[in-house]
């Protein structure tokens, strides 16, 4: 070969080096087999389905893993015009609060309903930040069917985790605020302000939800929570910041302290203290919001009592677990004896273990007390630290193989670390900047450690832009080998805070598919064609109306007038599985109506103006869907056109 | 008749009564829609659907291409092929009692001039169904009709519609079979007798 040949071919030789690594840049799955991993094929389903909060959409959405196909929205603490929940007269009493109507939140932590540790696929709660509610989804029929406001708190983030078989789901309070709520100044914080820890109870059998109990807390930052199981069982723990209780600038001056803490709340002795009558009842007022599938409408209860514990007076209910520093996530190993916190500023993880923290507490290994809360020895609780963990660590879950996976969210990347040597075995990038992570059942007593999303907070250049606002991202990577591998980007909506993930087959076989007309007992509801009517009531127009494929009935409807107030009540008579039925009347100043099968819906209508206006199904509904519609006339106020119908 | 062949005319006219638990003719219909299959169980007293609505459904669909409403409480039929059964099977057992030869034949003869007017009157019933269409139906496809097939596989539009016997109907056929195993012996015995 001659030089120039062998210059030639080292030329192409490093150029073709160069492309390579120009587009190794990250935007490539780790593994050429990864398209094979997440494909599901055409007709065929998802191995979990995965639960991720909507953030500031206010709602949950539903996924399918491995494919990261989005399934549904869940409507919670947002009207969401696509089904008219929250615009409907049936569902907005479910956004009913202390503070009237309201239709946004912001919701942060999706969390499955537990049986002996494992998730049961029984419901779905979770929490609203702004102002301060859980709710309840019934995994049945995917829907919202309570809602219950937290009074005494505020910014309700560290919620709503439960306990190992939901007797309990707990929540505290980011913001310390006045308890109760006064007109004090704001600098005097650390003489008025407090925090709030709640136990919401929750019905065995109904899923009911009733708020036990509030433990009153000193006035730092509750930021998130997890509780005990198998032998700590009995116990949740509650992480907390600004032990400094700054009220400004919080950036600077909730971050001088080099540990601030977990409560370790004893929740079994509390319930000895409440038996004992040890409970105060506070006046306030907070509402609870029911949905039920017969009436296929929402209540509103509110109520005005609340049972506030007092630590001071009740000894031994809670404990201060000094932590590295300003942690976020505070997360029990599937055996129930690690607590492993995310110190979003600390250099390294702690991960406290539960028998020395009862060792200590035997002992009474105290270093201070703060309101009458005993705060532990560090070097008596910590089973070890993870060293080198990445750059804020924020939470942590676990794969039931003895290895538990932190996200960093500065350094952005997923760190695998091993119980027990706490040595960290295998780190991966996230795009970009990573909150919290899940893997099916990684809080729970049995995780499948298969797939692990990352949930992350910022896209940038991940996919096609869309302006000045992109979406946000989950990211799926396969941890069912030694090295984690990157398998698949998707877009979500909001921001995914967090998330749960359930086999599919926990819950496929217990999906509703109608709601059986026979047990229709809305107010207005219709069980047969034959009783659709039209009813006047002063200015008040009920229509009592049917859809079935493929009219409504009545279709005309005469004799309304300009000022009348008009309520279409729709009940979908099909008995027939994806058959629901739309409504809408031009000019209406709500949503549109969406009627599943068996169900019965009320928009209300204020006609302004003489005419015959057109309405319609709005969900394609079979061959001749366009041919479903009907007209009604509005007449001058003072009309003497009697109200007709055919 | 000897007791053993006595007990299975028992056993043959007590398996009629088996079409109280067993529907005796099945239709069953696939569609793109209807990924998880709709479908008819016709009993003798009854026509019902293979999943609680799939009778309301089936109508619904029917009315597009305007055939009418089966409505199982104006079928005549099914009232009266309860009493029917019922007396077959009284007439089976009158057989195994009083153990004359001619009683058989007579019972299995009208049990096969009944199912035969039955599958009879079936097939009027499914070409009334299926011709006598309302004339204001959305849907007229010319020269088509929608009469179910009797036994067989039959592409109505974009149904695939199977119909086939059921349980009930194997049960009878078994009836059938057990009474002409006994003849067949009986007349075996005379032919050997007077050979």
């Amino acid at each position: 070969m001659s030089n120039t040949k062998k210059i030639i071919l080292a030329i192409s030789f490093l150029f073709i080096t160069l492309l390579s690594s120009c587009s190794s840049n990250g935007n490539k799955p780790g593994t050429s087999d990864a398209a094979e991993k997440v494909y599901v094929a055409p007709g065929q389903y998802d191995e979990f389905y995965s639960f991720m909060s909507g953030g500031f959409s206010g709602q949950v959405t539903v996924y399918g893993l491995p494919s990261g196909r989005l399934f549904k929205i869940i409507p919670v603490f947002s009207q969401h015009p696509e089904n008219s929940y929250g615009y409907n007269e049936e569902t907005k009493p479910m956004l009913q609060t202390s503070y009237g109507f309201v239709p946004w939140d912001d919701a942060h932590h999706p969390e499955l309903s537990q049986t002996n540790g494992e998730t049961d696929g029984r419901w779905l709660f979770i929490n609203a930040n702004n102002t301060p509610r859980v709710a309840r989804i019934d995994l049945t029929t995917f829907e919202t069917e309570e809602i219950i406001e937290i009074p005494n708190s505020a910014g309700n983030h560290g919620s709503p985790f439960v306990t190992m078989n939901t007797e309990y789901v707990v929540a505290s309070t980011r913001f310390s605020v006045p308890i109760p709520q006064k007109d004090v100044p704001i600098s005097s914080y650390k003489e008025n302000f407090k925090g709030t820890l709640s136990f919401i109870k929750v019905d065995k059998e109904s899923g009911n939800m009733n708020i036990e109990f509030q433990i009153l807390v000193p006035g730092f930052n509750y930021d998130l929570a997890h509780a005990g199981k198998g032998p700590s069982h009995g116990w949740a723990f509650f992480t907390s910041y600004n032990s400094e209780q700054a009220n400004e600038l919080l950036e600077i001056n909730a971050s001088q302290n080099d540990k601030d803490f977990i409560a370790a709340v004893n929740w079994k002795k509390a319930e000895e203290y409440l038996k004992e009558g040890k409970g105060k009842v506070y006046n306030t007022e907070y509402y609870r919001n029911h949905y039920s599938n017969s009436t296929h409408s929402a209540t509103s209860e509110k109520i005005n009592k609340i049972v506030v514990i007092d630590p001071s007076e009740c000894p031994g209910i809670i404990y201060y677990l000094p932590t590295p520093k300003s942690p976020h996530g505070v997360d029990v190993d599937p055996s129930g004896e690690y607590i492993v916190a995310g110190g979003k500023l600390a250099t390294i993880i702690p991960v406290h273990s539960f028998t020395k923290m009862i060792k200590a507490i035997e002992g009474k290994e105290f270093i201070s007390e703060i309101s009458g809360i005993p705060v532990l020895k560090y070097e008596s609780i910590i089973a070890g630290e993870v060293q080198d963990p990445g750059l804020g660590p924020l939470h942590t879950e676990f794969d039931g193989n003895g290895f538990a996976y932190t996200s960093a969210f500065i350094s952005s990347e997923v760190v695998k670390w091993k119980l027990g040597t706490w040595e960290v075995v295998d780190r991966v990038p996230s795009y970009y900047s990573i909150g919290h992570l899940m893997i099916p059942g990684g809080d729970s007593k049995s995780p499948s450690g298969k797939y692990l999303v990352s949930l992350n907070k910022i896209t940038k250049d991940r996919y096609l832009p869309t302006g000045p606002e992109l979406c946000q991202s989950a990211q799926l990577f396969d941890i069912s080998g030694d090295k984690m591998k990157l398998l698949l980007d998707f877009p979500t909506i909001g921001e995914p805070h967090y998330a749960q993930g359930i086999p599919a087959e926990k819950l496929i076989n217990n999906q509703r598919r109608i709601f059986e007309l026979g047990n229709n007992e809305h107010e207005y509801g219709l069980r047969s064609e034959k009783d659709a009517k039209v009813e006047r009531n002063g200015n008040e127009v009920h229509i009592y109306m049917t859809t079935t494929r493929t009219h409504f009935k009545p279709d005309n409807i005469e004799g309304v007038k300009v000022g009348d107030k008009v309520f279409f009540h729709i009940t979908n008579l099909e008995q027939d599985w994806d058959i629901p039925h739309g409504f809408a009347v031009k000019g209406m100043n709500t949503a549109e109506l969406l009627v599943m099968p068996g169900q019965t819906r009320t928009a209300i209508w204020n006609p302004q103006n003489e005419g015959v206006f057109p309405f319609y199904c709005t969900d394609f509904c079979s061959a001749l869907h366009q041919e479903m519609q009907g007209y009604i006339r509005i007449s001058a106020k003072n009309s003497d056109i009697k109200l007709s119908y055919n | 008749m000897n007791k053993k062949e006595r007990i299975l005319i028992l056993i043959a006219a007590i398996l009629l009564l088996g079409t109280f638990i067993f529907p005796i003719w099945k239709i069953d219909l696939n569609a793109p829609q209807y990924p998880e299959g709709i479908g008819l169980r016709i009993w003798i007293d009854k026509i019902t659907g293979v999943s609680e609505y799939d009778l309301n459904n089936i109508n619904k669909l029917n009315h597009y291409i305007g055939m009418k409403e089966i409505e199982p409480s104006s079928i005549p039929e099914l009232k009266i092929m309860p009493y029917i059964v019922i007396l077959l099977t009284l007439f089976g057992i009158t057989v195994a009692l009083i153990k004359n030869i001619k009683f058989l034949i007579a019972w299995v003869a009208s049990i096969i001039i009944l199912m035969i007017i039955g599958l009879y009157d079936y097939y009027i019933w499914g070409y009334d169904y299926g011709h006598d269409l309302n004339p204001t139906a959305p849907i007229k496809v010319p020269g088509m009709t929608y009469q179910p097939p009797l036994i067989g596989s039959k592409q109505l539009l974009n149904m695939t519609s199977v119909s086939l016997p059921d349980v009930g109907s194997y049960l009878i056929g078994f009836t059938i079979l057990i009474s002409c195993y006994i003849l067949i012996n009986y007349y075996k015995k005379v032919r050997i007798k007077n050979a």
